[in-house]
């Protein structure tokens, strides 16, 4: 069979979603915002919410995430996407609202946002893509930056003593009474990304429970801060990241 | 029951970063020496074992890839 005789639109088994737009992503090459991008579209798709989905971009590398999602979103100041989203989930309480937001973004800036918005246990799906570093500036040391990892702002490595310990605030978050639904999930293999899609619509699902915060962390890779091509980032991050941000649920609701 | 695929790439959009390569069990797709209008070396197609199983396109952060499956 000839690659012409496959070709047709009736064979067809994947193709990008349409709640993302054309626009080139600005992306570095291998990065996972765009494969987090992907499935947060993919799952809007497959649960029919386009017209019904409002998010919140943060400021950071997915900044420019109103320019690639076809739903409407607003654009936060830094840190501050939880707080804008319980507005406008209390404004607009049949709506569907998430934030998508990076480590520097959730977990330094706006760690009050987010630990406030999870106790107070607002019904919205946070986003959080974790890649240990601030990607956009140039790579300087987050507060989730490993213990010895090298960044700009730490060029002999972190170290403990002065740079304090990474905050690993999943576990955090999970620690509340306000948050239903707290998962830690990577994009780096095939499995995984299936996993993590079913992740993040297993997080959207339960906002129509109103029962309160899920909460989705997606360890991602940074191969532009790291210095690395993005196949060896991705091997570092599964030797370096997922020992200290071990993957799975933290938090599952008790089936009744 | 065995399945045949192949896939459609987007060579303009592809930013050569190889991911997709790592997921393919078939090793039927590499990096090629061509580079696109941006400079990257885009990703082709270099045996004809695809089974359409749809890993690249699922790891692919920009999306550039197109599956498409036939029953054989």
């Amino acid at each position: 069979m000839t690659r012409e005789e496959i070709i047709k639109p009736e064979n067809l088994v994947y193709k990008k979603t349409k709640v993302l737009t054309d626009t080139v992503m600005h992306f570095c090459p291998g990065c996972g915002h765009g494969t987090t991008h992907k499935l947060v579209a993919e799952v809007i798709e497959e649960m029919g919410i386009q017209s019904e989905t409002l998010g919140v971009a943060p400021v950071g590398c997915a900044v420019l995430a109103y320019n690639y999602f076809d739903v409407d979103i607003v654009e936060a100041a830094h840190g501050r996407a939880p707080a804008l989203a319980t507005a406008m989930k209390r404004l607009r309480p049949e709506k569907f609202v998430f934030t998508y937001q990076g480590d520097g973004d959730l977990a330094a800036i706006g760690t009050g946002e987010t630990i406030h918005a999870c106790n107070r246990g607002e019904n919205i799906t946070i986003i959080f893509v974790n890649n240990g570093i601030y990607g956009m500036t140039g790579g300087q040391m987050a507060p989730t930056t490993l213990e010895g990892m090298v960044t700009s702002t730490s060029p002999y490595g972190r170290e403990q003593q002065f740079n304090g310990h990474p905050l690993k605030i999943t576990e955090l978050v999970a620690q509340l009474p306000g948050t239903y639904y707290v998962t830690r999930q990577a994009v780096y293999t095939p499995a995984l990304v299936r996993k993590a899609k079913r992740a993040i619509r297993q997080a959207f699902e339960y906002q129509k429970l109103n029962k309160g915060v899920s909460f989705v962390e997606i360890v991602s890779n940074c191969n532009s801060g790291w210095k690395m091509s993005p196949v060896k980032a991705n091997e570092w991050l599964e030797e370096n990241m997922l020992p200290f941000y071990p993957l799975g649920d933290l938090k599952v609701p008790e089936k009744e | 029951m065995a399945f045949k695929g192949t896939i459609v790439i987007d060579t303009e959009k592809c930013k050569g970063c190889g991911v997709c390569v790592t997921g393919c069990p078939q090793k039927c797709i590499a990096l090629g020496k061509k580079a696109n209008k941006k400079g990257y070396n885009h990703l082709e197609i270099i045996a004809d074992t695809c089974i359409g199983c749809a890993n690249c396109a699922i790891l692919c952060p920009d999306g550039v890839i197109e599956v498409y499956k036939v029953k054989v």
